[in-house]
């Protein structure tokens, strides 16, 4: 049953491009959470607005249809520019790992946004006040209090971001990016083992699931080095 | 490039009424379907024999360890391979695109209410169970009066999160043909290219959606928080965006 005529390969190929979108999309991710989070955290009423309308698109639309509406319509978008800019009337193609890349990181940096809100209000208000009162610049108070701690507040929160962003890297198959799913759509059909090649995808998936896992109880404990634990 | 408003006009009766039917359908059918089974798995999730716990910790970790996308293609495409199943009646059902999203939708997100369940169940007051152990109620009086009232006010919040998840998870069920919101307005995409138009009047359509659910989750919780009075101030946040 589980003989695929030597296409085997193709979906181990296709779970490295799965690894690399995510990771590329967890590095978005967080820097626009980090991003987000300052935004929601500050008292610019137009920053917070802008942090806040991100957050609310993000969990009222499904990823598939931020993903086909930046895919598609950006195309249209670049088309539309180049024609009238440039007279270019060729059809422009968008890379499909960036735009991939560039969706996932844009929905999860959302969620790693709320993760680094509640982080950073996680922080004692005395260390702030105590580095204030010694004479720290704001920006100090940032570099070497807030900063270093956030991260042991945030590990937990960020290990769920990848674990739901690793899965969801599937969703780019759609617009053609060989990653896992796209590559078992393709194997399906010469070796005519559709369950075989799908049960197969899903226990590569698995295999990255549980190893993250294992990292993400490893970080944990050591971002939370030198805190009694109860 | 310019917004096409007659296109949306002329577009919105067939993406409010067969679209979004069936996307509040496939929503509404998956979540309570799932529901009920995730009441009995998550009770025996939260065992502390072993043996009944863990072979439902394996069902749950492996449908959430998984993509949604990867369990729904399994179900569409794989049991094809199967020809005694295409014999027997199993094959009615698997042959509808319909049928493959209720079950993929209906076993992940009881996956994920079984240990939402399971959580809320092991954080219900102890005190509660042993007063009502002590005033004499059967294992069964306590887990119907006492646990799963209890449980279900914890896990309301977590699971109206759930719930508009599997929402949005619905969207996929345009990529095996499924004519729901995201598949009529590929289909009008497809036959007009206007994709602005039609992608973000279905994310405005969905964004109404996520909010109506998550607002009616919030009236239920003050309703069944009535005997409490106000909430502290550091309640978590309604509505809050979140993983599961």
């Amino acid at each position: 049953m589980f003989d695929l005529k030597g296409y085997g390969h193709l979906l181990f190929e296709g779970a490295l491009v799965t690894i690399e979108v995510a990771i590329c999309a967890m590095i978005v991710a967080i820097a626009l959470g980090l991003v987000g989070a300052a935004g929601k955290l500050s008292r610019n009423p137009v920053a917070h607005f802008v942090a806040n309308t991100y957050t609310i698109v993000i969990r009222g639309v499904p990823e598939l249809v931020l993903l086909l509406l930046i895919y598609f319509g950006g195309t249209v978008l670049l088309q539309t520019i180049a024609a009238r800019l440039f007279g270019h009337e060729e059809p422009i193609d968008i890379n499909n790992f960036v735009a991939g890349v560039l969706v996932i990181g844009f929905v999860y940096g959302a969620f790693a946004t709320e993760v680094f809100r509640g982080a950073f209000q996680s922080i004692p208000k005395g260390q702030i006040e105590a580095a204030m009162a010694c004479g720290m610049s704001k920006g100090q108070v940032f570099w070497r209090i807030k900063l270093p701690q956030v991260w042991r507040f945030a590990i937990p929160g960020l290990g769920n971001v990848w674990l739901v962003l690793l899965k969801a890297t599937a969703i780019i198959s759609v617009i053609g990016l060989p990653e896992l799913t796209r590559q078992s759509t393709i194997v399906m059909n010469p070796t005519r083992k559709p369950f075989t090649v799908f049960l197969i995808a899903a226990a590569l998936y698995l295999i990255m699931t549980a190893v993250s896992d294992v990292f993400r109880h490893r970080f944990e404990r050591r971002a939370a080095a030198g805190i009694r634990q109860i | 490039m310019s917004f096409d408003f007659p296109l949306i006009w002329n577009s919105l009766p067939d993406l409010l009424g067969r679209g979004l039917v069936l996307t509040i359908q496939l929503t509404v059918l998956s979540v309570l379907v799932g529901l009920c089974l995730a009441v009995p798995l998550g009770i025996l999730r939260a065992s502390r024999n072993p043996w009944i716990s863990k072979p439902i910790y394996i069902y749950t970790y492996v449908f959430r360890g998984t993509p949604l996308l990867i369990q729904l293609f399994l179900i569409y495409y794989g049991f094809g391979q199967f020809r005694w199943i295409k014999s027997t009646f199993l094959w009615d059902f698997l042959r509808e695109g319909f049928w493959c999203c209720l079950i993929a939708f209906t076993l992940n997100t009881a996956a994920y209410t079984t240990e939402i369940l399971r959580g809320a169940i092991q954080n219900v007051p102890h005190g509660e169970v042993e007063a009502a152990r002590a005033i004499g109620m059967s294992r069964f009086t306590v887990l119907r009066r006492i646990i799963l009232p209890q449980a279900f006010r914890i896990m309301l919040p977590a699971y109206s999160n759930e719930v508009v998840l599997m929402l949005q998870a619905t969207s996929i069920a345009s990529l095996v043909t499924l004519l729901e919101l995201t598949g009529v307005a590929r289909v009008i995409i497809a036959r007009t290219f206007a994709p602005y138009e039609l992608f973000i009047t279905i994310a405005l359509i969905y964004l109404a959606l996520t909010y109506g659910i998550i607002w009616l989750f919030k009236k239920w919780e003050q309703h069944l928080m009535r005997h409490l009075g106000e909430r502290p101030a550091d309640a978590p946040q309604e509505g809050a965006l979140a993983t599961r």
